[in-house]
């Protein structure tokens, strides 16, 4: 019964969004300024996860290819693939879950907590619209290019990997990479990050918007959102996978 | 002026306001009284729209506030003012910024006429050359001063202040009464407070309202509340010994059984 009860409640929160702004320009200000928030506040700890992604995978795949009949540039492809498939999207979207989305609860829910949604809500604004509709737009743009840039890193970093202990050379490596090559996988990873984008606002953004208490319910909120984001995303990664591949 | 008919609200089984009806006058400082959780709260949130009422109406100068479509009530709201118990200023925004946001949001003017406006309301709150101070480096008192200037940046018709005296030393709190009363006067507004400062109730109470258990207990004057019989409202305001016996010392004059000029002669002589 709570399950249903939450989720009415934040289908209702969504559709509580979508009202004329009252003023373009500070509506745009915020998405730009979330935008930053969320795209240049992530980059750091992506860049880091995703390099080390790749140099373990590499690593890795290399450990379990032990056959002298399967060429060194297999490593490559198998590291491209899952990097571009699972570990960007996914690993990304929940690392993201965590870093954006209980950034996102906590801030709405101190919000909440300390009356400046009531004090919007008492100028006339629409709290809904301008506190989380700017936010999931941003990170429905933002996330599917950090999830471009940690495929890109991953890839990079699998070749760091392969090149220092000497597993495999560059040129192999190379030619790995363009093995094998489907578009499709791109159109795939990109599918999953604006899902998982959706997901990992959305969900901390109902949390947050609606505490209720002090300090300590701020924290379970965001707690909160973060396992249910979690949740989610992987959830949505089955079906995705199930439905499009 | 804001008329109140027959406001009830409750929470599941639980009524928090109780068939509850009044007037809140223009260029008067109406206050709202009572004990912790007699409704106070809850009434001004229903008067400001974060609460719906379950039944009766609250009309804003004959506009039936419970019957407007939600563009009516936002046209509205631009014209409400209102200073929260925490004052709930944007933690990430400078002072400037905070009361700069309600212009940026609803008026076309430029940066300078902007600018100008924030300049011309914090002196008005005694504020000047804080623009560039956040939220956090300022005390409880110019918090207040600020939430007080970002309610009438807009020069509103109806300001409502939550406790706004609440955490703040007597002498502080004597000068937010008086910027609010002065404010009131000065641009012909409706305020309304919810308040159990007494020192509030006797400097700035035009037009008061205790409420007891949710439903209006008495209403009248900062004049006439002194020597109400009301039992209820006695027993809230002279709570303390001290303001009991100042109130007997009082009736006592009234009934000119003593002078105060001699006790104030009294005094001199202790001191001294």
């Amino acid at each position: 019964m709570t399950f249903f009860t939450e989720f009415g409640s934040y289908l209702l929160t969504l559709r509580g969004m979508f009202t004329r702004p009252e003023n373009g320009k500070m509506y745009w200000k915020e998405f730009m300024h979330q935008c930053s928030e969320i795209g240049i506040g992530s980059l750091g700890i992506v860049a880091i996860i995703s390099i080390f992604m790749g140099a373990v995978s590499t690593l890795q795949t290399a450990y379990q290819l032990v056959s002298p009949i399967i060429p060194l540039s297999t490593i490559a492809q198998i590291v491209r693939d899952t990097v571009i498939l699972e570990f960007s999207p996914t690993l990304v979207c929940i690392v993201l879950a965590g870093v954006v989305g209980s950034k996102i609860a906590s801030e709405l829910g101190n919000m909440r907590v300390s009356e400046q949604i009531d004090a919007l809500e008492i100028m006339g604004i629409n709290t809904k619209c301008y506190l989380i509709l700017p936010k999931l737009l941003a990170s429905i743009c933002v996330i599917p290019m950090l999830v471009v840039i940690s495929a890109v890193l991953g890839i990079w970093g699998g070749r760091l990997a392969g090149t220092a202990t000497g597993i495999l050379s560059p040129a192999a490596f190379d030619k790995g990479l363009h093995q094998y090559f489907k578009p499709y996988n791109v159109f795939f990873a990109m599918a999953k990050a604006y899902t998982f984008a959706f997901i990992i606002s959305s969900i901390p953004a109902f949390y947050g918007y609606n505490v209720q208490g002090g300090a300590l319910e701020i924290g379970r909120a965001s707690t909160k959102s973060v396992v249910v984001s979690c949740v989610l995303v992987l959830f949505a990664d089955y079906l995705l996978s199930a439905l499009l591949l | 002026m804001i008329d109140i008919k027959n406001i009830k609200k409750g929470f599941g089984e639980k009524v928090v306001i109780d068939d509850v009806s009044t007037t809140f006058k223009t260029g008067k400082c109406n206050l709202i009284i009572g004990t912790s959780g007699s409704g106070k709260t809850v009434l001004m949130k229903c008067l400001v729209g974060l609460f719906e009422p379950d039944s009766g109406e609250i009309c804003y100068d004959g506009m039936n506030f419970s019957e407007m479509n939600e563009d009516r009530r936002k046209e509205l709201r631009q014209s409400i003012g209102m200073l929260f118990q925490g004052s709930a200023l944007f933690d990430s925004m400078t002072v400037e910024q905070n009361i700069m946001f309600p212009l940026d949001m609803f008026t076309q003017n430029t940066l300078a006429e902007k600018l100008k406006r924030v300049n011309e309301v914090l002196h008005r709150v005694n504020l000047e050359g804080a623009n560039k101070k956040f939220p956090a480096e300022i005390s409880g008192g110019m918090k207040k001063r600020v939430g007080i200037a970002r309610a009438i940046v807009l020069n509103p018709k109806y300001l409502f202040c939550d406790e706004p005296n609440s955490g703040l030393d007597p002498q502080t709190s004597l000068l937010i009464d008086k910027l609010i009363k002065e404010i009131t006067v000065e641009y012909n507004i409706t305020t309304v407070i919810n308040t159990h400062d007494m020192n509030s109730v006797m400097e700035i109470g035009d037009h008061i309202m205790y409420m007891y258990q949710g439903h209006k207990e008495w209403e009248g004057t900062n004049k006439e509340i002194i020597f109400s019989k009301n039992k209820l409202l006695n027993d809230f305001i002279f709570a303390s010994e001290f303001l009991q016996d100042a109130k007997d010392l009082r009736m006592l004059e009234v009934k000119g059984k003593i002078d105060m000029r001699d006790i104030d002669e009294l005094n001199k002589q202790v001191d001294g």
